[in-house]
């Protein structure tokens, strides 16, 4: 009986690929499956008074996201915020990736291990450095105050969009600047001589030639600075106040203090939808530009 | 003909301390297949790249077709360069990347279908024009890479090394049709290689290379015959060499004693001085005879057989001269081991065969 197992065992790769995968699976399922299930389940149920929930599966949990037009413009806001996060972290990561790729010649990891070097420390203490460099007495302020060119703080700076639009775009900078540096290090440079050699300009060369090889790096960087941006629930907490909040704080208030536990998952649910969407949608976009850009 | 099409004057390239290419001066004839040949870190490739526009001379100037380019970006030169790796755009398929060097051109959407169409017919790629770089064979990729240099119909096209990725079998192939496609375009090809044969069996004209100078430039059959010096000679085919030094002078002719052999004379085609000890005497091992008996040729010497090698098309002897120190090669053609009793032959020497060389 036991040989039989065996010989069936050695025959079959996938038994010996889900036996590898046993363990992560096994921690996938606990973690992440249960709890999304859990989530599915909760939000379509009826928060009826503060220790009662009414179990009865409804969608209407749904129907008042989008009633209550402060979740949908969070929502809007959240996408909006790490949209532009996205954008500055890409604008700016992508000419240093570039210059360490094509022009250094020697010591490129020494480059890349220094411009990580900020992300050794924790999030939550760059993300309160943020707040002592912005606040009201913060380093900016009383600069710009000792140096006469103010006369008041610039208070702006603290609890607003801009200030949490700072702070993600730093905090996330070092995620993008991996993948954009290695699917530029990839590309080898007869192409870009090639191209040169067939007439094109410097400036051509990089639309024609260099960004659409790169594009598979830049879709990487795009999607590991906005999904978990949009989602960010520590720095809008800390630093955006109220003008900066997001839909995650709102989510962790219906869970919490506003005790509506149904809504909070409903919201949640859209949350994730909506990150599934925009996922696909720059997938597919970036596909089509690629294509139109040869 | 233009005998000066493309002219190279004093053309130096350092990197830092190394002279890749070191003040080198000639010219390329208009139509015709010019290789530049050399072992690796000769700067025939710095000087190809420096012809295309990719690095700037440290020192010199270049013409091509009698306007100066030296200053010019790649893409201002009137030449197309087939790169080693063949650098075929991966994102892009066989057309798109044909097509790539003509938006700059100015031609009429007709104008560039003919071309293209034209070009993938000479290059015997029609078919394939929806193929991406993954899809091809690497001979195939080399015939996208020549097409999509062609298209653009440059007065020089430059290759480097392109042969160097394929089989045997396919290179071979490749080299008759690159001759042959030469010669029907008319366009000048700048071809730069480390393979001999290549060179030799390709080209008009050959510049041998080495430590960034020009060793010696002629058409392929004057490099085998009649190399100017021991570089020459040992990188193009094979040689035996035999320490010597001259004595007198006799017309064209010049006597030397060859070490362990005696007293001959030969020809002084380099014009060597007399009574100079630093020559040898280069003998191909094709020009010896190997015979079971003596023969009345100038040079005959007995010889102990220690190796031999069966090549196919020939049989090489490695062979000791009894009397000198020294293994000799001889190749020939109509021998097999069995002709010969314990390994003793003969081997002949005709004095026109041996071409004296001065050391450096």
């Amino acid at each position: 009986m036991f040989q039989a197992w065996r010989n069936l065992y050695s025959k079959s790769d996938n038994a010996k690929a889900y036996s590898l995968l046993s363990p992560a699976l096994f921690l996938i399922i606990l973690v992440m499956l249960i709890p999304m299930a859990l989530m599915l389940s909760f939000s379509s149920f009826t928060q009826v008074s503060m220790m009662e929930i009414d179990f009865t599966p409804t969608f209407q949990r749904y129907i008042d996201f989008f009633e209550k037009s402060l979740l949908v413009s969070l929502l809007i806001k959240s996408v909006k915020i790490s949209f532009i996060v996205t954008l500055i972290t890409l604008l700016t990561a992508y000419p240093v990736c570039y210059y360490i790729a094509f022009y250094v010649k020697k010591n490129k990891m020494l480059w890349l291990v220094l411009l990580t070097l900020p992300f050794w420390t924790s999030y939550l203490l760059r993300v309160f450095s943020w707040k002592i460099i912005l606040g009201t007495k913060g380093v900016f302020n009383s600069t710009l105050l000792g140096a006469g060119i103010i006369s008041e703080p610039l208070t702006f700076l603290m609890y607003s969009e801009e200030a949490v639009i700072i702070t993600l775009t730093h905090a996330w900078a070092a995620f993008a600047l991996l993948p954009l540096y290695v699917s530029l290090e990839k590309i080898d440079f007869s192409y870009i001589e090639a191209a040169r050699d067939l007439g094109l300009s410097k400036f051509e060369v990089f639309w024609k030639v260099t960004f659409p090889l790169s594009l598979p790096g830049v879709i990487g960087a795009i999607l590991i600075i906005f999904i978990p941006t949009v989602g960010d629930y520590v720095t809008p907490a800390l630093i955006g106040g109220t003008e900066g909040r997001m839909l995650s704080n709102m989510i962790q208030a219906y869970f919490g203090k506003i005790n509506n536990i149904p809504l909070g998952a409903a919201s949640a649910t859209i949350m994730l939808t909506t990150v599934i969407l925009i996922t696909a949608i720059v997938s597919y976009t970036t596909k089509r530009l690629t294509q139109r850009l040869s | 003909m233009n005998e000066n099409f493309i002219q190279i004057n004093g053309i130096s390239k350092h990197f830092g301390n190394v002279k890749a290419v070191d003040d080198v001066s000639f010219s390329i004839k208009e139509g015709e297949f010019f290789s530049l040949l050399g072992p690796s870190g000769c700067g025939k490739t710095t000087l190809l790249r420096l012809l295309a526009g990719f690095e700037y001379p440290t020192n010199g100037n270049l013409l091509i077709d009698g306007s100066d380019i030296t200053a010019l970006p790649p893409d201002k030169r009137p030449t197309n360069m087939v790169f080693q790796n063949y650098a075929i755009f991966p994102h892009i398929n066989v057309e798109q990347n044909i097509k790539f060097g003509l938006r700059k051109l100015g031609l009429t959407d007709d104008d560039i279908k003919k071309r293209v169409d034209d070009v993938l017919a000479l290059v015997k790629l029609e078919g394939y024009e929806e193929r991406f770089s993954g899809q091809l064979s690497g001979g195939q990729r080399q015939r996208v890479a020549l097409a999509r240099a062609l298209v653009r119909q440059p007065k020089v096209l430059l290759l480097d090394e392109p042969l160097g990725a394929l089989d045997k079998k396919l290179r071979d192939e490749m080299q008759l049709e690159l001759r042959t496609l030469q010669k029907e375009i008319g366009i000048t090809f700048v071809f730069v290689t480390h393979d001999q044969q290549e060179a030799i069996s390709m080209s008009d004209r050959v510049a041998v290379m080495s430590e960034g100078k020009i060793q010696q430039l002629s058409a392929p059959n004057e490099l085998y015959k009649n190399p100017e010096n021991i570089f020459v000679s040992d990188f193009i085919g094979e040689t035996n060499f035999l320490k010597a030094s001259t004595k007198s002078k006799d017309g064209d002719q010049i006597n030397v004693a060859i070490e362990d052999l005696g007293d001959f004379k030969v020809k002084n085609n380099l014009n060597i001085p007399e009574n100079s000890s630093d020559v040898v005497c280069s003998v191909r091992p094709e020009s010896m005879m190997i015979s079971r008996d003596k023969s009345d040729w100038d040079i005959c010497l007995e010889a102990k057989i220690n190796q031999t090698s069966y090549l196919g098309e020939m049989t090489r002897f490695y062979v000791e001269v009894s009397g000198i120190n020294k293994v000799i090669t001889v190749s020939s053609q109509h021998f097999d081991n069995q002709s010969f009793d314990n390994n003793t032959c003969f081997i002949s020497i005709s004095l026109e065969d041996i071409s004296l060389l001065q050391k450096k």
